[in-house]
């Protein structure tokens, strides 16, 4: 029988304390509150490492990349100490069929009892043959995989939606693991976002090891406790739109004083996703933080909306459908005297946005 | 069947043993390999396939120009940024758009930061079991380990018998649990692991080092760009404004406490590097200096375009602290002058790649370039189409096109870098390379192998570690200076912007020579066509049948186990492959694209 995650981790030379901690911390992360910090440490205690095939269909990477950067917990600990990774090309020893073998050993041994977690997507198209992996269709791995898996973990949005791939016109038929044709009906959490932030990945981990069961879902099949609010919800600028002080253009005043960037583009309005709440690389930052529009990373289609500068011109869930600029309304005659300092901006923005100056009202 | 050879001077022989390695792992993206071994076991055919493609450029094609950096950096998550720094560099001279000096040094710094994380990640995560035995680093003597540590690198602060221990009783209940997760089915009793058990012991302890490290060296990038992996860029500069001590500093992208971050983790990776790295290479080089298979192309032909500006707008090679050229025929006292505009120079071949041209027997410029996926397995391949055993390579066999320069096969990456510096005489890479033949008492010729790729990468990511500290220094000189602009955008609105204009980007990638060229008409993208550096090392034979990088750098290898793959991991990681990168091309049209033909 397969050693618990927490002999693993005494074995291993950490102490009590710290895996006190650890579970702590993890309980923090996931944002539970100290008091289920027991709880974790107990299923830490008395569960066996969970077996996971970790595969590549069309990608780029980026998931891996990001859950490398994972601040709490460490990724070498998720790693070593919390799953059993026996597939993951990127980063596992044997290669050929000394690699595909692993599939079918795990398969074997851990029948209805590994994850299947998908970072990218598989290609209808061109037979298949647009993603070989042992000559032949990824596909046709895929669906192996899923078939004797316990569940799967839709890594970012290649695998949730079909990402940037399957922007029009989707050439290869770039499919998201929900909609593969024929695979498995297996419970399915989608950690959407490009790539997910690296904490989160972690955490949707830890919490299916330590609950024995996916977060709670919502319908489109994102854990909620990461994806049920808009970026704009609790966004640290969100007190200059509610004010109606806008960035007019990159490097303006209002971009140094760090205002709104709804005005440049900004889709957090839109967008559902963790970044302006856990921030990205332990806390560090996030696109607005550091000046650049979110542009919904982690929305379903996200490349097919126009341009990432375009402005939004409707804002749903206010209260009211509306135009955020009337939203930020009270502070319209500020922004007026704004826009006017900046008139080569104003202009820009107004060539831009024809069609949408017509219904803004008096913001300049 | 007789020998043949190749006019880039490598001697094909099919008649042995056949091995196939696929997938190839330990790589971005999916690749699969062919060789056909004699009896002695030594490799006398390559054949190397990319086995992924996306079409990319389809996707972009009627895009807005300004976007186009978030789809291209999405070509790889691991060279994460360098995509979308080509990107707006590419529309950027297109539209004749020049960026403020801050602007430079933050995407220099960003740019350098994706090398020293890329090249450390690479070396440790992606490529040490070609030279580490995990396993047997269970047979060390911790205080041995530690008495090596401290002779090979005495500032490392890691270094204590005890240290040794702990980690070896972690690595041993690991092996002892039956899980052994990314080390399962490895080659642990493959003789081809040359070290001692204390030198694999040592280089295990730093590669779990090293993956707790390397998401600190990338924070530079999201303290400027908000998130990493695929932090955020702009046409015209960089999106994060600066604002030292004007009112609401604290919620700006970059104030005092920002800079201050960046700071220590740029003095931080360059100790890293410096005391974990460097050490560990020269550590594991002297073991394996004997091995010098795998030169390739890297003693005959090879490229670099160049990067890191000094000045900013000013892409001359004068200008470029990274080294630009070409050399051809291991003439390294000539090194030519590279254009990326000459429609002469740079030309894409589909004779052996799952494209079709109205004429293959020609080349295209990327500003011309036209693709069509043409699926087709060779009169000769066993299997199916879609269970494919063996590849024929006389015909169509790769999702990667076969880029020329001059009619050359080339290699790019690290080695073709400082190769290209060596010839130029530039002074940092000279003293390196000389430093370091001199440490490892090797001839200079051993540069031009396996090992010398993985020294290169080392070298490279400690100049890359000492150049993000200059271009700190002149950003916050500049700054001091009055100067915090940090982008232009005279031309952000499209309805300034010319009716029809074409441009090209360039940077080096961590694997090498990356270049996008693209077209706008009518404010939207015509024409959008890269060429990356897997799509020169990972290219297939060309109509002149000349092999690739990857191909001949395989050759007259001697393998211990041909059902062990050991020997061509270790090669083909030493190039950094990236599939993702290498494997997307334009539809004409953007039309359905979905037609299989099999004979």
């Amino acid at each position: 029988m397969t050693e618990t995650f927490y002999d693993v981790m005494r074995r291993q030379g950490i102490t009590r304390r710290s895996f006190l901690k650890f579970c702590s911390l993890t309980a923090a992360a996931l944002g539970l509150g100290p008091a289920f910090a027991p709880k974790i440490a107990e299923a830490m205690e008395t569960k066996p490492r969970i077996p996971v095939l970790w595969l590549h269909g069309l990608e780029c990477t980026c998931c891996s990349e990001s859950f490398i950067r994972s601040a709490h917990p460490l990724a070498k600990d998720v790693i070593l100490s919390m799953i059993s990774l026996d597939y993951d090309d990127t980063i596992m020893a044997a290669a050929g069929h000394q690699a595909e073998a692993i599939i079918d050993e795990t398969i074997q041994k851990y029948d209805g009892n590994y994850i299947l977690a998908c970072e990218g997507n598989p290609p209808l198209n061109q037979e298949g043959m647009s993603c070989i992996i042992a000559g032949k269709p990824y596909l046709e791995q895929l669906k192996k995989a899923a078939e004797h898996c316990k569940a799967i973990i839709s890594w970012g949005s290649c695998a949730s939606w079909g990402c940037v791939q399957a922007a029009r016109p989707n050439p290869t038929q770039a499919t998201p693991i929900h909609k593969v044709p024929g695979l498995a009906p297996k419970p399915i959490i989608k950690v959407p976002g490009c790539p997910p932030i690296a904490e989160v990945m972690t955490a949707v981990i830890t919490y299916i090891l330590t609950f024995e069961r996916f977060p709670e879902l919502d319908r489109q099949g994102r854990p909620k406790m990461f994806y049920s609010q808009r970026i704009h919800d609790k966004c640290y600028r969100r007190p200059h739109f509610d004010a109606g002080q806008f960035v007019e253009s990159f490097d303006d005043e209002g971009a140094r004083k760090g205002y709104c960037l709804y005005k440049v583009g900004c889709k957090g309005p839109t967008t559902y996703n963790a970044c302006s709440t856990v921030r990205w690389n332990g806390g560090l930052s996030f696109p607005i933080q550091s000046g650049h529009p979110c542009f919904g990373c982690s929305e379903d289609g996200f490349w097919d909306k126009g341009s990432f500068y375009d402005r939004l011109t409707k804002i749903h869930g206010f209260g009211i459908e509306e135009n955020a600029d009337r939203i930020g309304g009270t502070a319209a005659v500020v922004v007026g005297a704004a826009a006017a300092a900046h008139a080569a901006a104003s202009a820009v923005k107004r060539a831009r946005h024809k069609a949408d100056d017509s219904q803004k009202g008096g913001d300049n | 069947m007789a020998t043949i050879q190749t006019p880039n001077g490598f001697n094909l022989d099919t008649s042995g043993q056949r091995v196939v390695v696929d997938p190839v792992t330990r790589i971005e993206g999916h690749m699969r390999c062919e060789v056909n071994v004699d009896e002695e076991n030594v490799i006398r055919n390559a054949v190397s396939t990319g086995t992924m493609w996306r079409g990319l450029e389809v996707i972009l094609k009627g895009r807005d120009p300004r976007d186009a950096w978030a789809f291209t950096q999405r070509i790889c998550g691991v060279c994460t940024g360098t995509h979308a720094l080509t990107s707006v560099r590419a529309v950027e001279d297109a539209l004749n758009i020049d960026i403020p000096e801050n602007a430079n040094s933050i995407r220099n710094i960003m740019q350098l930061s994706l090398q020293v994380h890329d090249h450390l990640v690479h070396f440790y995560h992606l490529h040490a079991l070609d030279w580490v035995n995990p396993v047997n680093a269970l047979k060390a003597d911790p205080k041995a380990t530690s008495e090596l540590q401290q002779t090979v690198s005495p500032h490392h602060p890691k270094s204590s018998p005890g240290y040794f221990r702990d980690v070896q009783n972690r690595l041993k209940k690991f092996v002892e649990s039956g899980q052994l997760g990314p080390f399962k089915n490895g080659y642990w009793t493959n003789p081809a692991y040359l070290l001692p058990p204390e030198a694999d012991l040592m280089a295990v302890t730093h590669y779990l080092e090293a993956l707790d490290f390397q998401k600190e060296i990338m924070t530079t990038r999201t303290i400027f760009g908000g998130k990493d992996t695929h932090p955020n860029w702009l046409v015209g500069g960089v999106p994060c404004a600066i604002n030292m001590d004007g009112d609401l500093a604290a919620g700006a992208p970059i104030n005092m406490d920002r800079l201050n971050y960046v700071s220590g983790v740029i003095d931080r990776s360059l100790e890293f590097v410096k005391n974990v790295y460097i050490p560990d290479l020269l550590a594991i080089a002297q073991f394996y200096k004997g091995w010098l298979y795998g030169g390739g192309l890297s003693g005959k032909s090879v490229l670099a375009y160049g990067d890191i500006p000094d000045k900013a707008n000013d892409y001359s090679a004068a200008n470029l602290m990274m080294p630009r050229g070409a050399i051809i025929d291991g003439n390294l006292k000539e090194v030519h002058e590279v254009d990326l505009r000459d429609p002469e120079q740079i030309q894409e071949y589909v004779p052996h790649s799952w494209y079709a041209y109205p004429d293959e027997k020609k080349g295209l410029h990327p500003w011309d370039g036209i693709t069509e996926p043409n699926y087709v397995l060779g009169a000769n391949a066993k299997g199916t189409s879609t269970n494919i055993v063996e590849l024929d390579e006389t015909a169509k066999y790769s999702w990667i096109k076969a880029p020329r320069w001059r009619g050359n096969a080339m290699e790019v990456g690290p080695l073709a870098r400082y190769v290209v510096g060596y010839a130029q005489g530039h002074e940092v890479i000279t003293e390196q390379i000389n430093r370091t033949l001199s440490v490892l008492d090797v001839p200079v010729d051993a540069l031009f192998s396996t090992l010398g790729r993985t020294a290169a990468r080392a070298l490279e990511c400690e100049w890359a570690a000492e150049m993000q500290r200059y271009f700190m220094d002149k950003l916050i000189a500049n700054i001091k200076a009055g100067d915090s602009a940090t982008a232009n955008v005279e031309k952000f609105d499209p309805e300034t912007w010319p009716t029809e204009v074409k441009g090209v980007g360039f940077t080096e990638a961590p694997r090498g020579a990356l270049a996008h060229w693209i077209r706008i008409k009518d404010t939207k993208i015509d024409n959008y066509q890269c060429v990356v550096p897997t799509t020169w090392n990972g290219s297939p034979r060309d109509n002149d049948g000349n092999i690739g990088a990857f191909e001949a750098s395989l050759m007259n290898t001697k393998v211990e186990r041909p059902e062990e793959p050991v020997e061509i991991l270790r090669t083909l990681h030493s190039f950094d492959p990236c599939l993702a990168c290498s494997t997307h091309v334009m539809g004409p049209d953007g039309e359905e694209l979905a037609e299989i033909k099999v004979r």
